[in-house]
């Protein structure tokens, strides 16, 4: 690697709910037009960690510096705008009920006045065109979708503004395979051809692979392994083999009563 | 010795919380007007929450207004049949319309009405991560969200109150005129002789403040609400009481302040 300071780069990020601790001292970095694929088990701390980075939550120590700037000590109003540089696609697409979809997707645009309401609508259609949408399903309102269609909605919200990264957390839970291969397919289109950034966070393996550049496996608030994506299957790591075979034997032990 | 210590203990705690949460709504609402004359303005959401607020709270508002004025009429032709009844019954009952029930009743409706609703609607979106959403879409969620809320509680009260006293004072004229006989253009001149400016005014401060505790209340539920459904659901209730109990509270120090000497 060159010395250019990666996009995005997190040092001993600890995140603790009550006695709870979620992070715990978790280290980093995503290099600028690369992706990174964050695997872990159920409320390993996954959200929580783009919560962080997005400024959402407030992590309780360590650093997130984004093109070498700490985010944490910055200025609010910096950070903000640092804030609308991140398309964010939320685990349960956070659409706004109140709005039709064509507003939905052009939320940011608009907020940004880079596009008057009338051509919206028009460019709405083409945004929804991109993840598989029928341009009409812009006049829809979120309630009336499926899930999936709602998850694809959130998708064109997150890529509308271009921006310079994107943040997906399960991108393609709830599609079929087919829908899950042509998200994966966009997602990396976007990072290849706009130049962003991105984390993903996803359980399917397939994606994963399809998806990342880099890949990191998130457990008890750690990152136990770190590595290129397309050895996830074969890392001879055992919590991410155990992880990515599904076995129910490993160092891995689900905390199912606790 | 334990028990009296566990009781001192647990009124402090109580004390502190109240001191922590009246801090907190007291942010909340500087906030929120602070917000409502920066730039950018949400025109869109202030116009939807205005409708919401004023429009269609109207029949609620006039129902309640026309009976009570009724109402008043009659409790107070069974007090004072006997002497001037006509010119008494009149005053009384704009006197009453105009200082209290008005501001009061029509405060009380919107509370139940939209204060639920703007918590149960913002509560909804805390909980589905739309709030976080705003924020990563470049919007400000106090602003986009809150402030159009609270100026239209502000804006829309006083014109909901407006028309409460007016069909109030005509509940009571109903009343007086069909049911007790009485001579309308009587009743009239006695409404406007006893009709005065101060009162109406000071109602209409009233139903302003009104309307910004009940919109306050509203999003601060909803907004700091957590737990799903269920989160949601009590924050609208803590919404409607909280509500109604700070706009009785503040309809005592008004009154106390303008009226009472
Ligand atoms: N706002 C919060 N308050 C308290 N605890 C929280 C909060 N948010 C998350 N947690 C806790 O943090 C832990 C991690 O949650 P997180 O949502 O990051 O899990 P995750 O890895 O995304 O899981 P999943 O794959 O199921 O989405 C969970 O145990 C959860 O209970
Ligand atoms: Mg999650």
């Amino acid at each position: 690697m060159t010395d250019a300071p990666p996009k995005i780069r997190i040092r001993d990020l600890c995140k603790s709910f009550g006695s709870k601790q979620v992070l715990d001292g978790v280290t980093f970095d995503v290099a600028q037009g690369t992706s990174c694929v964050i695997i872990g088990g159920s409320g390993s701390g996954k959200s929580v960690l783009l919560r962080c980075i997005l400024g959402l939550m407030t992590p309780d120590s360590g650093s997130i510096e984004i093109d070498g700037e700490n985010i944490l000590t910055a200025p609010a109003s910096r950070r903000d705008r640092l804030r609308g540089e991140i398309g964010m696609l939320f685990q349960n697409a956070a659409l706004f009920d109140s709005l039709p979809v064509w507003e939905n997707v052009t939320f940011g645009l608009l907020a940004r006045k880079r596009l008057s309401r009338r051509d919206a609508r028009t460019q709405a259609g083409e945004i929804l065109a991109q993840v598989g949408l029928d341009p009409s399903v812009g006049d829809l309102y979120p309630a009336e979708l499926s899930g999936g269609m709602q998850k694809r909605v959130g998708l064109a919200r997150a890529i509308a503004a271009r921006p310079d990264m994107l943040f997906f957390d399960e991108p393609t839970t709830g599609l079929d395979p087919i829908m899950g291969a042509v998200i994966d397919g966009l997602i990396v289109n976007c990072v290849k051809t706009l130049g962003s950034t991105a984390i993903a966070i996803t359980h399917d393996m397939a994606s994963a692979q399809r998806i990342g550049d880099q890949a990191a496996m998130l457990y008890q608030g750690r990152l136990v392994w770190q590595g290129s994506a397309n050895t996830l299957m074969d890392s001879g790591n055992p919590y991410v083999d155990q992880f990515t075979h599904g076995r129910r034997e490993g160092p891995i032990t689900m905390e199912l009563r606790r | 010795m334990d028990m009296a210590l566990d009781l001192v203990a647990g009124i402090g705690r109580a004390t502190l919380s109240l001191f922590r949460v009246t801090g907190a709504i007291a942010l909340f609402a500087l906030s929120g007007l602070s917000h409502i004359v920066r730039p950018p303005f949400y025109g869109r959401v202030f116009w939807g929450s205005f409708l919401e607020t004023g429009f269609f709270s109207l029949p609620v508002v006039a129902l309640t207004a026309l009976f009570s004025g009724g109402v008043i009429a009659l409790q107070s032709y069974t007090g004072f049949a006997q002497y001037h009844a006509q010119s008494a019954i009149a005053g009384i009952v704009v006197l009453a319309v105009t200082r209290e029930l008005g501001p009061v009743l029509a405060g009380l409706m919107v509370a139940g009405r939209v204060g639920a609703a703007m918590a149960a609607q913002i509560g909804t979106m805390r909980v589905t991560d739309q709030i976080d959403a705003l924020d990563t879409l470049s919007t400000n969620p106090m602003k986009y969200l809150v402030a159009p809320r609270l100026l239209a509680g502000l804006v829309a009260l006083p014109l909901l109150v407006l028309i409460a006293d007016v069909l109030g004072v005509a509940g009571g004229f109903l009343v007086a005129v069909v049911k007790l006989d009485f001579s309308a253009t009587a009743y009239i001149t006695a409404t406007l002789n006893a009709l005065k400016t101060e009162d109406v005014t000071v109602g209409l401060v009233k139903a302003a403040l009104f309307g910004f505790l009940i919109t306050l209340m509203g999003c601060y539920q909803g907004y700091n609400s957590k737990g799903g459904a269920e989160g949601v659901g009590s924050a609208t209730t803590a919404a409607v009481v909280a509500a109604s109990i700070l706009l009785l509270a503040f309809d005592y120090l008004i009154t106390d302040l303008f009226f009472s000497h």
